[in-house]
């Protein structure tokens, strides 16, 4: 078995991917993506571009939704440490690499850290524009008007956008992006983020970028402002936090509570309690 | 002056050197006997001041809607240099629109030229609302402020007569005349400085057609725009143009102001359009 299961030319044109997507910010860069132990569609986007860059040094880290004990998370870290014997973690700040599907990490990233986004749809434009050839034209003369639309006839039937999750970026003044189906509440954290940020979408076979200290701005109105979920009043029933992003879980009793979505952040906090 | 055209030509198929020389009205064939090519436009010089209102008439296949689609870039001349005032290149200088890059072009078609078409379903898009079109143009042409962008399309749609409380309706649930005036709100709605109209009231009924008329022509009163209107109605061309030009296979045949024309035509071509008026 080969080291990081990549046959060394494959990691090579994910890496050379990697390169072009970095120089050009929010740029969506084809590559070829490989066969891998998982079904596409689950994660083998952001694992190809996982596997092209992970050395002996690193510490990993694989989170979805927040969580890093979920079936994919866990399957996907088993299997990146079976063939690359690195250590693994599920703190985010012994981490050098995270691999996450739909959340970005409560506590703010480093430098020298890499978030991996696992991304179902790359192409922001698909939503509005159909096709692929007639959305690259649109990008390629930084023609978003269309997304506008859809935000002025949000905002006129329902006062704001409806958009929860995936919500479109500016990144760099240039490019529109898809942030992967991040919450809102994660959008601005996107933003001149210390940690290299990489997208990798299997499936679509497309990879991009958000070098470190970017500018990445969601797409709103001059005169409005952009709300981000509201989690005032509730806090997490078991840590305590009021400033995290919560889970909202009912009991057999129908009974509401709330639970930090960010596992090892919620740990975290209860470690520290006990100090 | 506002547009300035210098020998734009319009040749669709292989182009040989004899095109344009043995085609036009003296030839009575846009065909080139040599290549087979058709020449829409041949050779045409046209200018056009702040404020002045062109009309371009001729029969079908004379090569006018071509010509509007070549200022407006749904099509690119194959010879010639279009000027536009305040399209200019880095230095300053003004700059040919054919030469235009992509995001130039934009620019050109969001800011300064806006198209009426004949058929309101080439101006709108149909998965977008009444207002949701014009702030696609205003969008467009720079605005990000929601409010401004709202009130621009609530101002036009009054303009034209539309009920502001049906702006968020879908175009599709309006009739074909209000389909057109929806068309005009969001032409009119980036301030152009030229209007492109290619058969604005053809298929309309009488009633519908006189009101829009009137209601371009109030608009061109009042914002001062420039505008080019083609028509085969010489009706259309009489009440809202100062000047004419009669195209005929690809060629200018005749030109002066309206009443000139329609009062007393030179060409045989033109009086046989005349004479035809039923």
């Amino acid at each position: 078995m080969r080291y990081a299961f990549l046959d060394e030319e494959a990691k090579k044109e994910i890496r050379r991917s990697i390169l072009k997507a970095i120089a050009i910010p929010g740029y969506i860069v084809g590559f070829a993506s490989r066969e891998l132990p998982v079904a596409r569609g689950w994660g083998t986007g952001g694992l190809q571009v996982t596997l092209a860059m992970i050395n002996e040094e690193d510490t990993l880290k694989v989170i979805d939704q927040g969580c890093d004990g979920s079936v994919n998370a866990v399957n996907i870290r088993n299997f990146i440490k079976s063939v690359t014997d690195v250590k693994t973690t599920t703190n985010t700040k012994e981490a050098t690499i995270i691999q996450t599907r739909h959340r970005v990490p409560e506590i703010e990233l480093q430098e020298k850290q890499t978030l991996v986004y696992q991304v179902p749809m790359p192409d922001v434009l698909e939503t509005v524009e159909p096709s692929i050839a007639k959305a690259k034209l649109l990008h390629a003369n930084a023609d978003y008007s269309k997304l506008w639309v859809l935000l002025y006839e949000d905002t006129s039937m329902f006062g704001d956008s409806r958009i929860s999750n995936r919500y479109p970026v500016m990144v760099n003044d240039r490019y529109a992006m898809d942030p992967s189906p991040i919450p809102k509440y994660d959008t601005l954290k996107l933003n001149n983020c210390k940690a290299l940020q990489l997208f990798g979408a299997g499936r679509e076979k497309k990879i991009y970028a958000i070098p470190p200290y970017t500018k990445v701005e969601p797409l709103k109105f001059e005169d409005r402002e952009f709300k981000v979920e509201n989690f005032e009043g509730k806090k997490c029933s078991r840590c305590g936090s009021q400033d995290s992003f919560l889970d909202e879980v009912y009991d057999d009793d129908g009974v509401t509570h709330y639970y930090c979505n960010d596992t090892d952040y919620c740990d975290n906090n209860l470690n520290d309690g006990e100090k | 002056m506002i547009l300035d055209m210098r020998s734009v030509s319009k040749v669709f198929g292989k182009f040989c050197p004899n095109c344009l020389e043995t085609t036009g009205a003296d030839f009575n064939s846009s065909i080139c006997p040599t290549c087979k090519s058709v020449v829409g436009v041949n050779d045409v010089n046209l200018t056009l001041a702040k404020g002045e209102v062109l009309g371009i008439v001729g029969e079908s296949g004379s090569g006018k809607s071509t010509l509007l689609q070549l200022i407006y870039q749904d099509q690119k001349a194959s010879l010639g240099e279009i000027f536009v005032k305040e399209f200019v290149g880095v230095d300053g200088e003004r700059k040919n629109i054919l030469d235009a890059n992509l995001n130039e072009l934009s620019h050109l078609r969001n800011s300064l030229m806006s198209m009426i078409y004949q058929n309101p379903r080439l101006g709108l898009n149909y998965n977008f609302s009444a207002g949701g079109n014009i702030a696609e143009k205003v969008i467009m042409s720079g605005n990000k402020k929601y409010d401004e962008i709202r009130n621009r399309a609530l101002f036009f749609l009054e303009k034209t007569e539309i009920p502001t409380s049906r702006i968020d309706d879908y175009p599709e649930y309006f009739s074909g005349g209000q389909q057109q005036r929806i068309q005009i709100s969001k032409a009119l709605s980036s301030n152009p400085k030229i209007l492109l109209l290619d058969e604005p009231t053809t298929g309309l009924d009488l009633s519908v057609q006189a009101k829009i008329l009137d209601l371009i022509k109030e608009l061109q009163h009042e914002i001062g725009f420039s505008m080019i209107v083609v028509s085969h109605d010489l009706g259309v061309i009489k009440h809202l143009t100062d000047i004419t030009v009669v195209m005929k296979n690809g060629q200018i045949v005749e030109r002066g102001l309206t009443d000139q024309i329609l009062e007393d035509p030179q060409h045989p071509y033109t009086q046989l359009l005349v004479s035809s008026v039923l």
